[in-house]
């Protein structure tokens, strides 16, 4: 198992920065951000987002929390039992922009029952999607609107996602059979 | 899990695995849309050959939290006052394509036969069977103990270094039998207290210690006290000479009550004897987590069927 490192700390710092603006540009300020991660690294991303965002505007203080998607899988009866995770969102999410926040994008069947639990919860103006990486494949018509990297991958190979939060160090690697 | 029969069978990290899972579901319940599709598209029987009420509902609540299609059968109306067997019972009702069975039962070990006979084929949940075992109680009571015990950090947390005392018919009680294994296993030290004729016979199969003089328990200081109720269905002799000195002796009156610390929760798991086994004073007392029980039952129920019926294995 050979595993090559793509990319480094101050790659997904740069990574998370560029996003931050993005999100600002798009939004055209902080005003009805709502920032959800998907458990378990995409939380950690979230709160890095609302950091940078509060670093760039000062004075804004962009609500974020975690959305759990494990009852809204669409795979519960074919994979072992899936252990969930705590869902908390801190405001009501009706009429906000709602950014999700996960690290890797791949069929999207993630995203899709991210969709379904934000719907759950209230309606938000619009719903967008961050993520650190776009590794492809994807199984549905669901596009990411903010990427850190695209990286082009076979089924073969897994994305590692190292975090400081949960591995002590940032980092990702693609391991497996890399022709 | 395939099944969930005793708590005598769950390993300390499944245990603590159904209280955080249970935790995740209780996040729905403030929400205005309070249901969960994961269990879309599965049907559940809930198999009650014995009268209940909060236990019957609260299955039927998480089921229904958890979008599954709900049949209830009640034994009372149905062909098993015409003489069927639980077998044939369980097999009509499982040809018909139920995904899972919740049964209570007057006969101690029904659950385990349902589970482990081959008559059928599908995840059993144990909601009561006789004298035996109630172990979504005893699941609803950790997580109410480790709820106030710890707040909003329980997550991953046992009951370890807690001291529980269960007060009341010990013999006939389901509830303390599942409690005794399930604290114990979450770290718990656990006091059963009771008349000599209401503690069980074989006392050195449990994993605590048992006691006869409640006052002097009660002098210890306990993190929880769990008052049961005074079953008079289940007894045929006369245990003790009146109610009355039941209650004198074994009954958290309001005088023990004002000696407890503030800090000791009182649980009943209901439906309570106001006056026998608890007096209205504790019942209602700031410290009484009875309330807390009864909507805590929904999140572990939630959360064990959520583990009975999805997996590659179920």
């Amino acid at each position: 198992m050979t595993a090559r490192t793509v990319l480094q700390a101050t790659d997904i710092q740069r990574a998370l920065t560029r996003i931050s603006h993005e999100i600002l540009e798009a939004n055209r300020g902080a005003a009805d951000l709502v920032i959800l991660g998907v458990p378990t690294r995409g939380v950690f991303l979230a709160h890095r987002i609302a950091d940078i965002i509060a670093s760039i505007e000062p004075g804004t203080i962009v609500p974020v929390g975690s959305l759990d998607v494990t009852m809204y899988r669409d795979d519960l009866l074919d994979q072992p039992t899936r252990a969930s995770s705590a869902t908390d969102v801190p405001v009501a999410i009706d009429g906000s922009t709602v950014v999700l926040v996960d690290d890797v994008l791949y069929s999207g069947r993630t995203v899709r029952a991210a969709l379904d639990a934000v719907t759950d919860l209230g309606r938000p103006k619009s719903v967008r999607l961050a993520v650190l990486v776009d590794r492809g494949h994807r199984e549905l018509p669901i596009r990411a609107d903010y990427v850190g990297k695209n990286l082009p991958t076979s089924h073969a190979e897994r994305i590692n996602v190292h975090l400081v939060e949960t591995d002590g160090t940032d980092l990702i690697e693609i391991a497996g059979e890399s022709e | 899990m395939r099944h969930l029969l005793s708590t005598a069978d769950l390993a300390r990290d499944e245990a603590i695995g159904l209280l955080d899972s249970s935790e995740d579901m209780a996040t729905t319940a403030d929400r205005a849309h309070k249901k969960l599709p994961a269990l879309r598209g599965l049907t559940i029987v809930n198999l009650f050959f014995e009268d209940s009420t909060r236990t019957r509902i609260s299955f039927e609540v998480a089921e229904k939290r958890l979008s599954a299609d709900v049949i209830n059968f009640a034994a009372k109306g149905s062909s098993v006052s015409k003489g069927e067997s639980l077998k044939d019972t369980a097999q009509t009702l499982t040809a018909m394509g139920v995904d899972a069975v919740v049964i209570r039962h007057g006969a101690s070990g029904a659950a385990y036969q349902l589970a482990n006979r081959g008559w059928i084929d599908v995840p059993v949940v144990n909601a009561g069977d006789g004298t035996h075992e109630h172990p979504t109680q005893a699941l609803l009571d950790a997580y109410t103990i480790r709820k106030r015990v710890h707040g909003s950090s329980s997550r991953g947390k046992g009951l370890d270094g807690l001291r529980v005392t269960i007060v009341g018919d010990i013999a006939h009680s389901r509830v303390a039998r599942s409690n005794a294994w399930l604290l114990t296993t979450l770290g718990a030290e656990v006091t059963m207290v009771a008349p000599p004729t209401l503690l069980p016979h074989a006392r050195e199969s449990f994993p605590v210690v048992m006691e006869s003089d409640l006052d002097a328990v009660l002098a210890t200081n306990p993190d929880a006290v769990m008052m049961l109720r005074i079953q008079k269905e289940r007894m045929h002799h006369a245990f003790f000479p009146s109610e009355r000195e039941f209650s004198q002796l074994w009954g958290l009156t309001a005088e023990r009550f004002a000696r407890l610390s503030e800090r000791t929760l009182v649980m009943h798991p209901g439906p309570m004897n106001r006056g026998l086994e608890i007096c209205s004073e504790a019942a209602d007392s700031p410290q009484s987590t009875v309330i807390e029980q009864v909507a805590n039952g929904v999140f572990v129920r939630m959360a064990v069927l959520y583990s009975v019926l999805t997996g590659s294995e179920a």
